[in-house]
């Protein structure tokens, strides 16, 4: 009894000293060339009309077993050579007198989203499964981690509109603090729940291998280094020893 | 050697001292043959240099200072930073290699650093040597402070936006030299490009100056050890120091093992974890910079947050100047008062070996007051440990006993309990 209200006495304390906590949900992520895939084909029919992916060229999903002619038939829709980075046709000033914000460029956001809450992936993951209907937003759509976001549901035809039960009440510092509950859609879009979340798995899977394309090769380079070195310490140790042999 | 190539030789040593040279730095260099772990980090600042200039060489052939917005609406030097992750052949391992070198540089110094008050080594006769160090510091400071400009991210911009704000609180001269600084009213494409050029030629120049004075220094009186005993005192027959070996092959051959140890972790921080969980290479800094939104939290990379704690922890205007004045003064002087070091301590031995409780306790204390500092630094002035202990007191009673540390330090280094030294090294 006496452990739970000292943590009751100090839980608000230290969301006031130390900023909102972000809840972020684990994003299950793989690196199957399936799941990135699939991830770079809901990337190109739902991110890349307002996003663009300015350093990332489109003959680099190679990488994850496309050939030439599938990216060309398939995933290239605003560009001509397979060379070319994944830009988008929307002006810039443009799209901010329309969202509020220019819509960031995609190539790294996974790591720019990470923080002490959890890494960029979690964040994403979190993010595009918590859009809920709100009449108050020019979009009709609000976002649960990411406040007042400018942007759409735009996957709602996948997910359905998921509405919400906003909870106010004082937080007994003149203020207000705003709980958000997102239920799940009246009714269900394309995708059922769960293949919903798989599908956002899918694509932020895509936008972290985006980020780094390079990671699983510098993982494996990384092995082979750290191999090597670790023999060479042994030999440079040796080395050493037989040199130090007549200091005493 | 061949009667030719001995001829060679001959005539370039009449010419230049080249076999004197090699005799007087390496193969007659006389080391103490005591030399522990401590004693690594000096050559291993030596290669963290050499990996910064020869990885920076390459990062210049293909980025570009330059802030004006591209087609997509990226700063090119943000866009020409991720060109070199991406698209450049072996880009990403180089950029990798010199992120990851910043971090490990200070990493090394500050161990360095520490084996000196370890040891004493910035006593009589090595003054010079330690002065050349710190300035060595400061050179590294302004040299990390101005790269880290260069990615031209949301941390970038804002790091240097706050930092340089900074110098207009100096009185009468602040405002302009700050506009100086920046070569605008605003951190702009002028910023980037004289901080290219202060990064990439200026800094560095003065950098390898000060290394080898630093060096030529160290060889002109030769190296403490961990015993704080001079080696040159007792000497052989052969006019040798009798606890001194030759630094070539004995400490070369030991080097090298120090390198590849240190080579492991650098590599395992270089392939598996570059971002450093976000204090080498800061989230943030992987959006590029908007000069028109202010970042919630703006933190000053790991190295900095010492004395960044420092300068938060002056909030009170003092004689009619502003407290942020006093922030500079602080931070300023937390890093030049390690140059009065030698003349501050006033103990009757070096080593740490034989000094009493006092100085250990203190030191004890100022390590643990340093990383707490460095802590406090990485987060914002409202943070609470567990919640509850405020973080902002902790760090001015921290910044207090800073400063106490050396300011006392000829009174109390005198009345420590020291024992005495020995007469030889003891191994």
């Amino acid at each position: 009894m006496k452990k739970l209200l000292t943590a009751l006495l100090f839980t608000p304390l230290m969301a006031l000293a130390n900023g909102p906590e972000l809840h972020l949900d684990k994003a299950p992520i793989s690196t199957e060339p399936a799941a990135l895939q699939n991830g770079a084909k809901l990337f190109v029919n739902y991110c890349l009309n307002c996003h663009g992916a300015s350093y990332m060229r489109y003959n680099r999903l190679q990488q994850i077993g496309l050939s030439e002619q599938m990216i060309k038939d398939n995933l290239m829709f605003t560009a001509d050579k397979i060379g070319e980075p994944m830009r988008i046709a929307m002006q810039r000033d443009e799209a901010k007198a329309w969202f509020g914000a220019a819509p960031p460029d995609l190539t790294v956001i996974s790591r720019s989203r990470a923080s002490e809450f959890g890494s960029g992936a979690d964040w994403l993951y979190t993010y595009l499964r918590s859009f809920y209907r709100d009449d108050k937003r020019p979009t009709g759509w609000n976002n649960k981690v990411f406040e007042n976001v400018g942007m759409p549901h735009v996957l709602y035809e996948l997910q359905g509109e998921p509405t919400a039960k906003i909870n106010e009440h004082d937080d007994g510092h003149g203020g207000k603090s705003k709980e958000i509950e997102i239920e799940a859609p009246a009714k269900p879009g394309k995708m059922t729940a769960e293949e919903y979340d798989h599908a956002v798995a899918d694509l932020v899977s895509y936008l972290v291998w985006m980020g780094e394309p390079m990671a699983e090769t510098r993982k494996s380079i990384g092995t082979a280094v750290i191999a090597f070195l670790g023999l060479l310490f042994v030999l440079s140790y040796l080395l050493k020893k037989n040199y130090w042999r007549d200091v005493h | 050697m061949t009667t030719k190539a001995q001829a060679v030789l001959d005539w370039v040593d009449a010419r230049f001292p080249l076999t004197s040279s090699i005799k007087g730095h390496l193969t007659e260099y006389y080391a103490p043959k005591n030399f522990n772990f401590w004693y690594f980090f000096g050559s291993l600042a030596l290669l963290v240099l050499v990996i910064q200039i020869v990885t920076g060489i390459f990062l210049v052939m293909h980025y570009k200072p330059d802030a004006a917005l591209n087609a997509s609406g990226i700063p090119a030097a943000f866009a020409s930073v991720e060109y070199i992750m991406r698209d450049v052949p072996g880009g990403w391992i180089i950029r990798y290699l010199h992120s990851t070198g910043a971090s490990a540089f200070f990493v090394v110094v500050y161990l360095h650093m520490f084996r000196g008050l370890l040891y004493g080594s910035y006593r009589k006769p090595r003054e010079l040597i330690w002065v050349f160090g710190t300035l060595i510091f400061l050179a590294l400071m302004a040299e990390a402070f101005m790269g880290y400009l260069l990615p031209w991210g949301q941390m970038s911009f804002w790091g240097a936006q706050v930092i340089v704000n900074l110098f207009s609180a100096i009185p009468v001269i602040g405002p302009d030299l700050s506009i100086v600084i920046r070569g605008d009213f605003v951190v702009s494409d002028a910023t980037l490009n004289r901080f290219f050029s202060f990064h990439v030629i200026a800094v560095p120049l003065i950098l390898i100056g000060l290394v080898v004075a630093h060096i030529v220094a160290l060889h002109e009186v030769g190296s403490n050890n961990p015993d704080g005993v001079e080696i040159k005192k007792k000497k052989g027959a052969d006019g040798h120091p009798l606890d001194g070996i030759p630094f070539h092959p004995y400490y070369t051959v030991k080097d090298i093992v120090g390198v590849v140890g240190f080579l492991i972790v650098f590599s395992f921080i270089v392939f598996f974890a570059p971002e450093g969980g976000g204090y080498f290479l800061e989230y943030n800094n992987f959006i590029p910079a908007d000069p028109l939104k202010t970042p919630p939290h703006i933190a000053p990379v790991w190295y900095f947050t010492p004395f960044y704690s420092l300068l938060r922890a002056m909030v009170w205007p003092l004689f009619g100047l502003d407290a942020k004045f006093w922030g500079v003064v602080a931070m300023g002087a937390g890093v030049v008062i390690l140059a009065f070091l030698p003349w501050l301590d006033r103990s009757p031995v070096k080593s740490i070996r034989y000094r009493g409780p006092i100085y250990k306790s203190l030191l004890t204390l100022f390590v643990i007051a340093f990383g707490i500092l460095g802590f406090l630094g990485t987060k914002p002035p409202s943070y609470a440990f567990f919640g509850v202990i405020p973080g902002a007191p902790v760090a001015q009673l921290f910044s207090l006993y800073y400063f106490l540390f050396f300011i006392t330090m000829p009174w109390w280094s005198k009345m420590d309990k020291c024992k005495p030294e020995p007469e030889r090294v003891t191994g």
